[in-house]
Parts: structure tokens; sequence; C-alpha cells
């Protein structure tokens, strides 16, 4: 399909404005800071823009058009309403006098207080603009924390094999060096394994309960009350939150850190990868250290904005978080209430243990047990057909089923992360092991279906060795 | 049992599913986890849409709607006018409930989307190549300073004083805790630009980078070119750019900068109270493999047709952890399409066109404004669309005064500086209409000196 860039012609507009009103004056700046060459934007009709755009949006897959149950990233479904109340909240500029913007600042005072209820942690941060910012957010507040208690020798993070990759990536953005703790034979991190690890020079212990597999840290009050006894802090990694609301609360299991994302628990769209929302929560020892401003409540019931935090980490983003994903995220909350995101939890879980039982008979499951809202299956098996999970996955998208994520965790071999959410049907299950299981049988006796995949998308497999080798990335 | 719009199960299908799995109870999904947490959440019941609707409503109506507003404060997010067409092409369902082009084959809308993206940023800064986005401005001059000192190995960045003050904020953030430092940089007091002299006598053997804004947080347009020559070759210049100058002022890359950045929220994107906005990132092609995000190249299916990849993934946190570029990894895609969108709309005229609007109307803004002697001019420094000035009586009276007859007055640069109160800062663009500047400047001509 052509660039928009291609389709130009010199002298076609989609844009008006009114004629300049006011007398016009020569333009002062120095000669060579006005611009010579026009950028090579594309000059086009409105209707040219609205069939390219089009035309492109029937080119993807996304959760209205089908099912995807990508593991890790929760892809529940994206309530219309959710939209329209966003829209509510559209024209409203950053440094507007406090008394002109009560409603946004009360919106985000009351989802402060129910993130911080849901997660059970004392207050909460909702400046991060994704989770892997609240990660780093998270990683700030420890490094302030170390410091003002002097804790000069904590130099460490501790995270689990299976961890996300952001984990890593944010403790070192932070300044830590990572430790990697080995996973037991059971999926779970091994208690000798991080008795090992664990000494004083440790900082933070970042953990996903249930972690990446999709599996309960059995030993978490153990972890942390080991983790306590250094001084060290526990980070909990919220991507896996929509397992377990109003069933348990990273705060009472012992976490003092947690960041939330606001666009897999709480429904707001992930428009093609962002913007998310990442808010941070703390248990009270680590409230001062919350990056400014957080929405306080005054005396005279006024909300404000209170940049009076001394020891905050500082400040992770301009202006308060990324405010109309926050507007979603709250409708959800409301129609939701506590019932309906306990139910929603529990309703994840069936959904995929019900895809873990129909499919372990056929599929080799890693780690073989109650999951709570994704599992994995590895796919190592495929090779004594000559094939591979990335062909599993192609051939999925012949049959309009988003692949789930593969070759994560990385702990286990050709994984496949399943992850269904509470939002799909138990129709829609039982058409996707139907899809499974044809597939499996199409590898076991014409692989090459798979290796040729996928036929019904608008591009067949692309070469990424090309696109990596003779980098093109521009019109 | 009760039912909820976006969860369908049935008593029926939820008894199936139970049987399947062999439990009786949804509890024994939870056997292994401690009963830590037993009763409620308090947070309220649901609700049904109406009253939810109705609930949003009110909370919005307690904002004011800055659509029946004459606007004059910019400071970072700019009031410009979002063509219909945007909105409705950039949220098509398809786009906004999609996720990371994981899978290729059927995310070519947002891949290819985000690769004209990539190209419309290019043509504007000048530069070689962007990546797809990052979370704002403030995160990308953050993540800019960050890039310069993986390239040049010195761990020093001079940070002109005129950058918007949340940017040096998220600066200091993001780079303390790396061992990078920040030097600030005086500006000019009778210009408003950065002052060459000091920032010539600042630049050492450790110095990586310099950042300026382009105009800067007065308005004033810095001279690139000035700067660029004064610098070490292996120091990089970094360039915070109001997009929508570009449609007047020369683009950054031509004048000699290193990186480009900046906020794209006037690039079609709603204000929404600072966020969701998005930061474009564009630098030159040799330190790319150096650069944050994700980045969207071309390539062909197995047939030969093209196609659109994610591509460089081994600089990124899922493949490399610790040692990645940055833990970015959901950026802001949705806008940055707004922001493809928007240009397309606008195209190469239509962007020039607004530019020169914008530079127009707060030239007249100002002139008049210095006409009524009730303001002295601060800076000397050229400007596109926003400036600086001071009155004579006092500016947070004359606000309160503005908004009963809805006007937004300027921004009282006392917010950020102790020095500046009571300064001034105005913002003018192509939707202010020559009525609407004539009468705010008349509501100056009934100040009263006095109230100072």
């Amino acid at each position: 399909m052509k660039l928009l860039y291609e389709k130009s012609k010199n002298g076609r507009t989609a844009f008006s404005l009114p004629k300049l009103d006011v007398p016009e004056i020569k333009i002062e700046l120095e000669e060579e800071l006005i611009r010579k060459e026009e950028p090579n934007l594309p000059q086009v009709s409105e209707l040219e823009v609205v069939r390219h755009y089009n035309e492109l949006e029937r080119k993807n897959h996304s959760v209205d058009s089908g099912f995807y149950p990508l593991g890790s990233c929760t892809m529940k479904y994206n309530p219309m309403l959710n939209e329209e109340t966003a829209s509510m909240f559209n024209n409203i500029h950053p440094y507007l006098d406090e008394e002109h913007i009560q409603g946004a600042l009360e919106l985000m005072y009351n989802l402060q207080k129910y993130l911080g209820e849901i997660t059970g942690m004392d207050a909460v941060t909702l400046q991060p603009a994704a989770g892997a910012h609240g990660e780093l957010t998270g990683m700030l507040i420890v490094r302030k924390y170390i410091e003002d208690n002097g804790f000069t020798n904590k130099t460490k993070v501790i995270l689990p094999d299976s961890a996300h990759g952001t984990n890593p990536a944010s403790a070192k953005m932070a300044g830590f060096d990572v430790v990697e703790v080995k996973s037991g034979p059971d999926g779970r991190v091994d208690l000798e394994e991080f008795k090992k690890v664990m000494d004083d020079s440790v900082a933070a212990i970042m953990l996903t309960n249930p972690n990446t597999l999709g599996l309960f840290e059995k030993d978490i009050l153990e972890i942390a009350k080991i983790a306590h006894e250094h001084n060290a802090l526990l980070y909990y990694d919220g991507a896996n939150l929509n397992a377990i609301m109003g069933k348990v609360r990273p705060g009472d299991m012992g976490f003092d850190i947690v960041h939330i994302n606001l666009h897999k628990t709480f429904s707001t769209p992930h428009g093609m990868g962002g913007p998310g929302s990442g808010p941070v929560g703390v248990k009270a020892k680590l409230k001062d250290y919350l990056p400014k401003p957080v929405v306080d409540i005054n005396d005279e019931g006024k909300y404000v904005l209170n940049y009076n935090i001394p020891k905050s980490c500082g400040r992770l983003r301009t202006f308060y978080g990324n405010f109309s994903v926050m507007v979603r995220a709250y409708t959800y909350i409301l129609m939701m209430g506590k019932e309906g995101l306990k139910f929603a939890s529990e309703m994840a879980v069936l959904n995929a243990n019900y895809l873990r039982k129909k499919l372990e008979k056929e599929f080799d499951i890693a780690f073989d047990d109650v999951c709570k809202h994704e599992f994995v299956i590895d796919g190592s098996f495929l090779k004594e057909y000559g094939v591979k999970t990335l062909d599993f996955a192609k051939r999925l998208l012949d049959y309009g089923i988003h692949p789930p994520t593969i070759y994560f965790p990385l702990i286990v071999h050709e994984a496949m992360m399943i992850e269904p959410t509470e939002t799909e049907s138990k129709e829609e299950l039982d058409r996707f092991v139907e899809v499974m299981h044809k597939i499996l049988e199409e590898a076991k006796t014409d692989p090459e279906i798979l290796k040729g995949a996928p036929r019904n998308t608008p591009v067949r497999r692309l070469n990424e060795t090309i696109a990596n080798k003779q980098l093109k990335l521009r019109g | 049992m009760k039912r909820f719009p976006y969860i369908p199960h049935t008593e029926e299908d939820i008894k199936e599913m139970m049987n399947v799995i062999g439990i009786n109870d949804i509890k024994e999904l939870y056997k292994d986890v401690p009963k830590l947490f037993e009763g409620d959440l308090n947070i309220p019941e649901s609700k049904s849409e109406i009253e939810v609707k109705r609930e949003l409503k009110e909370l919005a109506g307690r904002n004011i709607d800055l659509d029946e507003y004459a606007m004059f404060r910019g400071a970072g997010i700019y009031k410009h006018y979002i063509p219909s067409a945007v909105y409705q092409l950039a949220t098509k369902r398809n786009f906004i409930t999609a996720y990371t082009p994981y899978q290729a084959e059927v995310s070519q809308g947002t891949l290819q989307a985000l690769y004209e993206f990539q190209t419309a940023i290019c043509e504007l800064t000048g530069m070689e190549v962007a990546n797809s986005s990052m979370y704002d401005g403030g995160t990308a001059v953050a993540e800019a300073i960050l890039m310069a000192s993986r390239v040049n190995k010195k761990h020093k960045s001079l940070v002109a004083k005129s950058l918007h003050p949340e940017y040096i904020e998220v600066s200091r953030t993001y780079t303390e805790s790396q061992g990078l430092e920040i030097e600030l940089i005086n500006y000019d007091e009778k210009t408003g630009r950065i002052d060459l002299e000091e920032l010539k006598n600042k630049i050492d053997e450790n110095t990586s980078s310099v950042v300026i804004s382009y105009p800067n947080f007065f308005g004033v347009v810095e001279n690139i070119k000035q700067i660029k020559e004064i610098l070490p070759e292996n120091v990089l210049l970094i360039v915070n750019a109001y997009p929508l100058s570009l449609g007047l002022l020369e683009a950054p890359g031509k004048l000699g900068a290193d990186i480009v950045v900046g906020e794209g929220q006037s690039l079609g994107n709603h204000m929404s109270f600072g966020g969701p906005t998005f930061g474009f990132f564009a630098s030159k092609q040799k330190y790319i493999r150096q650069m944050p995000g994700r980045i969207i190249g071309e390539t062909v299916d197995e047939e030969g047709k093209r196609g659109f990849v994610m591509v460089l993934q081994t600089r990124e946190q899922h493949i490399r952890r610790a040692k990645a570029t940055s833990n970015i990894c959901s950026n802001h895609a949705l806008m940055a399409v707004v922001a493809s969108v928007y240009l397309s709309i606008v195209g190469r005229e239509g962007l020039r066109e607004i530019s020169y609007q914008n530079y127009q109307k707060a030239h007249y803004l100002a002139k008049k404004l210095i006409e009524t002697e009730k303001f002295e001019p601060v800076f000397e420094g050229e400007f596109f669309n926003e400036f600086v000035v001071k009155p004579k009586f006092d500016l947070n009276k004359f606000n309160e005064n503005l908004f009963e007859e809805k006007f937004i007055g300027p921004l009282n640069l006392g917010k950020f500086c102790d020095k500046l109160e009571n300064h001034a800062l105005f913002c003018a663009t192509e939707l202010n209409t020559k009525e609407e500047i004539d009468y705010l400047v008349s509501k100056v001509g009934e100040i009263d000196e006095i109230t100072l």
C-alpha cells in the first residue's frame, strides 16, 4: 500500500484557515532562522486522507475485531462509555487556577483513593505515563528511601528470571545493579535460591504475583519477611493485578510499592502501544518520597495540587500524568464497583483455567497447575513436526485470532503465553480451543501450512532480517 | 447473580466451565492464595451506565470548558485548532483497541501510520531518523540527555535555564540516579536568549550535551546556528522544538542540531489537562543504535509486497533487559498517529500558514499591549507566538477580571521563578481573533495602576 506521501500532488489541500485578520508585519527573525524549504508533508484532499486511514484501519487486528489472548498484556474489552466520558475533559489546560478545575482534581483524588484501596497502599501518585514509567518511579522512591535512611551499602535489586524486561531496565535506570533469582521446578521463586542472593546490599525485590507464568508465589509472606529483615523493600509489578482484585491485595502480602497498569486492569484502550498510565502506590513510610504534585484536599474541602513533598523523588513527567486515561479507568471502576472488580478477576481466572484444562491433553503446559489469569504453553514439542511456536502463532492469524505472547517468559522454551481475560465468552474460548487443535493437526499432517502462514492477512510473513539490515525508517 | 455489561458469563457457563476444570466453587481457584483480605473493597457499588455518565458529566461540569474561553495562556500546552477529521480518523476502534504491533502481519495499519509519523517528524525537524514517540516533551528531553551520554561517554549536560521548568525537573530526576550532572546556563537578561559567554565558559572536557529550547520557555527564538558554532565537535546539541513553529522557523537539523525532541501536543492533540500528549524524538542516523523507544522500518513480505515491522529491537528492554537503551515500553503511539493525521490534513502549505498566523497574531497582541504603556517589554529577542511582558499593575488581579469576561489571561511566571513574579507570559495562536485581542487590550485600558 502506498504512503500518503506518495499520493501527494502539488496544489491539493485538506485544510483551510480564516484569512489573517490582523495587520501584517514583516518577520523580524534573522534570515538564517527563517525556514527556506517547506517540510515535505502530503498535499492531499480531505477525502484522500479519510480513505487512507480507513484502509490502514482495516489492516489492524484489535480487541474490537477479534480475540486477543496476548499474555501479560490484558487485552480486555474497552467500553465505549470510557471514550465518551474521557471526551468530557478534553479542553482543560494544566495551568488553570485550581478553582477552575475542581472536577478534574476531585476525579484524581478519588482515583488515588480507589487504587490505594484495591492495592492495599496508603498513598498513590498518578503521574507515571506507563507501567515501565511506574517501575522507574518506584525504583527512584526506593533510592530516596535508602538515601534518607543511610543505607549506603544498598546497591542491588533482585528480580526473578521470569520478570518482565522492563523490570531490570527500570532498576538499572534508577542506578541499581540487577541480580536475577532462579525459578524453582514449580515455576515459583525458589526460596532457597532467594536466600542465597538476599543480603543487606539488596535495596529492593521486584516481583509480580501472580507471576508471569500465571502462578501464585506461594512463599510470598516468607519472601516479604526476609526482605524486611534486611531493610529491603518489596516492589509489586502490577501487570498481573487483573487476577486478584478484591481477592488479595499486594499491600496485605507485604509489598511496599506497587505500580498499576490502568491500560490493562482498568480497561483503557492500549492505543497500539500507548498511551498507558502507570500510577504508583506506596505504604505510609514511603509517602514522603512520591513524585510531586499529588492531589490533596484542603481544610476548606477544596481539591489542591500538593507540591509540598520535601523528600520527593522528583518529577517523572510534565504536568500530572495521562489524565484522560485516568478518566477512562475511573469510569470503569464506577461501572464495575467493588463487586464487579472482584467478579472480573474471578472470571479472568476461570477463563484461563478453562482454556488450560481444554488444552492440556494435546499441548504441553509449562508448570501445569491451577493458574491465575494466564498460563504458558511450552512449544518445544512442536519440533518433532518440524515447526516452531512462531509458525504456530502465524497460522493463528489465518483464523482471525491474535496469537498469544510468544517467546516470553524467557525461562520457557518456545513459550506461548495465553491470557483470555474475563471479557471473552465461553463460545469464543471454545472456538479458540477448536482452532488450536486444528492447527496442531495441520502441524502433524502438513507442517508446510504452518511454515507458509499467514496467507489470509494483508501481507504475508514479513522479512525482519532485511528490515534490520537495510534500515529504511522513513518515506 | 448480578450481571455486568462487560462480562459475558451466565450462571450456566460458569457451572460448565467449573465442571471442565473439576471444581465446585470459584474459591478453589484461589486456594493457594493466603487469606489476607476478606470482605469488600471500600469503593462504591457498581452503577448503571446512566448513573456513571451523569456522575462524570457533573464532575466535568465543575471544570471550565476552554471552548467557551478566549485563551492567551500556553507555557507548554497550547490551544490550537484541531480539524474535525483528525479524531474521527485517529480514534477508529481498530487503532485505539489494538496493542503494540507484535504480530506485524495483522498490524500494518499501526505500523504504516507510525512509519508515516516518523517521516513527518523527520521532515519537520530536518533530521534523518525518528522513533515512534516518547511519553511527552519532558521525558523526551531527559532521554535525549541520556542518549547523548551513551554516544560520547561524557557525563555533564549544560541545560538552558530557559527550557520549560518542568522539563528541567524531569531531566534531573532521570539523570541524577545515573551519575549524570546537569548544570544550568543562564539566559541573557537583555535578549532572553541563552547566555553564550556563560555557555562557552562552562564547556569542559566532561560536557556531553547542550540543551536548548526553540523557541524557549519565554517564547524567544534561540539562534541554533550561533550556539552550534561555539560547541566542540563531540558535544551534542539537543534542541527541544515547538513543532508548530517549524512551519516558519528553520528546521533545527539544518542549523546543526544533533538530537531534536519536543512536545507534540500542538500537532492536533487535545490539551487534556496536560496528558496524554506525546514526545517526539529525532536524531542523526549515526546515533540510531543509541536511540530509545520503538522504531518502525520498511521491509517486504515473502511475496515481495511492501510491509512494515518494528526494527532494532535488540536495543530494547524486552531483549536486552538491564542493558537496554531505555526502559520505555508503551510509548504514546495513538497520540503520534493523531499528529500524523493532523499533519496530513494540514499539509505542507497549511503548516506554513498556521505558523505564519501564530507569529502575526502574537506580534499584533504584543505591539498593542506595549502601546497601552501599561506593559513593558522584557526581552529584546525575537519571538514566535509567546512572549513575556511586565505589567505595571497586579497581574493576578488582571487575570481575575479577564476570567469574568471569559478570557484566560497570561501565565504569571512567578509560578516558576520568584525573580519573575508579576511577569506575564502571553500566548496567541491561530484561534485568537483580532476582535478578541482588541477586547483584551481594551481591558488593559480600564486597569487602575494603583492596583499594583
